[in-house]
């Protein structure tokens, strides 16, 4: 008989702009603690395997890894680590969990980006040491000691390359939504449009640290950073832990819990290079076509209830939904105008308020984004529930500069109907 | 491996590495780059407890119930468990060294000529092989054992910050005799 996977428990921390309170194994423990007991089960003994999606220089560590089983509860257990998105997290798990090896897995994914005091140096040192980190300049300064902070918090940029002649990283989403706007003949106000529908979202979604009440005249207002890419289009920085627990399906039967089941999932990269990639998402495009393969659908337009997209600026969101195959190229801001977008829309997108609305948590918002669906596939939305959705779609983006993505399919029946 | 030694060179490869001269003489094509990377850590609850604790010249621990341990440094849940843990508890600044190791060289690689006698105390008071890792002194390198009973050198009040090192080093216990 085939094995199947799906999700038995999820936790989750408030995401917040700032966590002093709380370090980061306290923040990490609070997520995994919760979703053992959504799910009823002890991690000491019932988890046969432990997965965390981290990112070293988010952390601000070296071997973060080592630094993870006391707070998911993985001492002296199998347990690794996955530098990249939650999702990529999620597919080893179901990899594993497919093997027969193991039966239950646990994956974690957090942000504590407000412990970094320089994010933006620490997005240039991801960039290519040949051809681009000269570009942005080296940082000149005298040897000091001691933390050195901007006095104001250059929020949503957190950081420090505000020296004269060097450039905040970000700039590459000015380059691609440039190009994309180019392309696909959408506007600047479309884009500005996503952030009005996400900010509104978020407000029925408690866990959201970004809610607002705009209009399309404040996105538009808002200073240009990297133009076109102005202030608002941007998701601001925010701290929060997701713990997902994966199962065989036995195992939730066993433990009585309703099972979401994990139908398909797919992750690709780009190359490095940025003047050789697409600039269209090719990542998702290739992430989402593997996770289609796998759950067995062949049209995906009409195949989903509900969508979570990564929205870590304005443009992408539409992007994404067209690099996804949901839309043609350009026809996604006219689904955003026709309001299918929305709620009771055909395709309810970001719902829960998106990286615009509840903040961008870095590696984990491929759970951030999946945490979205299984939730509306189980009806605990509360105000913001979906009506009676069967299907879901999450996807993620690993954020500048990188050119890679995952998606995930969820859905609350073992086979999805095609 | 031989045990024929070749006349002016060692009887093992000690490899060769780039050197600071190879670099500055570019002799080895390169790009440099220094990453500006600053973090503050939120010490949350436990670690900031003890670090003002340690300030104070106390230690503190804390306890779980469930396992029967007293855990030092603190934290808020027991990772055998996986409970939260229960109450906070002053224990001594005397303990037993678990295992240590004498240190000839600095993070360089360059040979030190004082070693440095750096190694694990379990603290008296918390449950075996709870304690920390610090330094040790007043005492010779080959006096130094596993088990040997040691009591914490604290900097005098108007130095210590809520760090590690408001204790200078260990010393050894006398009368405290032996484990």
């Amino acid at each position: 008989m085939t094995r199947k996977v799906c999700v038995i428990g999820v936790g989750n921390t408030d995401f917040n702009s700032m966590t002093p309170d709380v370090s980061w194994k306290e923040f990490m423990y609070e997520a995994c603690k919760k979703a053992y007991v959504d799910a009823g089960i002890n991690p000491r003994e019932d988890v046969d395997s432990f997965i965390t999606c981290a990112e070293d220089y988010w952390e601000g560590f070296s071997i973060f890894d080592e630094f993870v089983p006391d707070q998911i509860g993985a001492v002296l257990r199998p347990c690794c680590t996955v530098c990249g998105d939650g999702i990529q997290g999620l597919a080893s798990a179901y990899m594993q969990i497919m093997t027969g090896l193991v039966d239950t897995v646990a994956v974690e994914s957090h942000s504590k980006i407000s412990d970094a005091l320089s994010y933006g140096d620490v997005v240039l040192h991801a960039m290519d040491p040949i051809y681009e980190k000269p570009v942005a300049g080296q940082v000149e300064r005298e040897r000091f000691s001691g933390p050195s902070y901007p006095e104001k918090s250059p929020k949503p940029l957190v950081g420090k390359t505000d020296e004269k002649g060097r450039v905040h990283p970000y700039y590459i989403a000015g380059l691609e939504m440039q190009h994309y706007l180019r392309s696909t003949k959408t506007t600047e106000e479309q884009c500005a449009s996503v952030v009005v529908k996400n900010k509104r979202n978020a407000y029925d979604n408690p866990m959201a640290d970004y809610e607002c009440s705009l209009i399309e005249d404040d996105v538009m207002q808002s200073e240009y950073l990297f133009k076109p890419v102005k202030e608002l289009d941007i998701s601001p920085l925010v701290d929060g832990a997701i713990c997902f627990v994966l199962a065989e399906e036995g195992v939730a039967k066993n433990l009585g819990v309703e099972p979401i089941y994990l139908n398909g999932f797919g992750y690709s990269s780009e190359t490095p290079w940025f003047s050789s990639r697409g600039m269209d998402a090719g990542y998702a495009t290739m992430a989402s076509k593997m996770a289609y393969k796998m759950a067995g659908i062949k049209d995906p337009k009409g195949a989903f209830d509900i969508i979570e997209v990564d929205d870590r600026f304005s443009y992408k969101e539409l992007q994404h939904i067209e690099a996804l195959g949901l839309a043609k190229p350009g026809e996604a801001a006219k689904m955003l105008e026709n309001g299918e977008l929305e709620k009771d829309g055909k395709l309810p997108t970001n719902i829960s308020g998106g990286s615009l609305g509840i903040g961008n948590c870095l590696e984990a918002t491929g759970l951030q984004r999946s945490l979205e669906i299984v939730t509306q596939l189980r009806g605990f939305a509360g105000k913001r529930q979906v009506k009676n959705p069967e299907v879901g779609l999450a996807q993620s983006w690993r954020g500048i500069p990188s050119g890679t993505g995952a998606a995930a399919i969820f859905s609350r029946y073992p086979e999805v109907k095609a | 491996m031989s045990d024929t030694k070749i006349e002016g060179q060692p009887g093992y490869a000690p490899g060769t590495h780039v050197s600071g001269r190879d670099i500055r003489d570019k002799k080895i094509p390169y790009t440099w780059w220094e990453v500006e990377a600053q973090y503050a850590y939120s010490l949350g609850p436990a670690n900031a407890r003890f670090l003002k604790e340690l300030k104070e010249g106390k230690i503190i621990g804390r306890t779980c119930k469930k396992c029967d341990r007293v855990l030092v440094p603190p934290r808020m849940f027991c990772e055998w468990c996986y409970s939260p843990t229960n109450e906070w508890v002053y224990l001594k600044d005397t303990g037993t060294v678990e295992t240590f190791s004498i240190s000839y060289l600095d993070p360089d690689a360059n040979r030190i000529e004082e070693p440095i006698l750096v190694g694990v105390v379990s603290i008296d008071g918390a449950s075996p092989k709870h304690g920390f890792m610090h330094y040790f002194g007043e005492m010779k390198p080959e006096e130094l054992h596993i088990g040997m009973r040691v009591k914490a050198v604290w900097k005098p009040e108007e130095e210590r910050t809520g760090s590690v090192r408001d204790i200078k080093y260990f010393k050894p216990l006398k009368d405290g005799g032996d484990e």
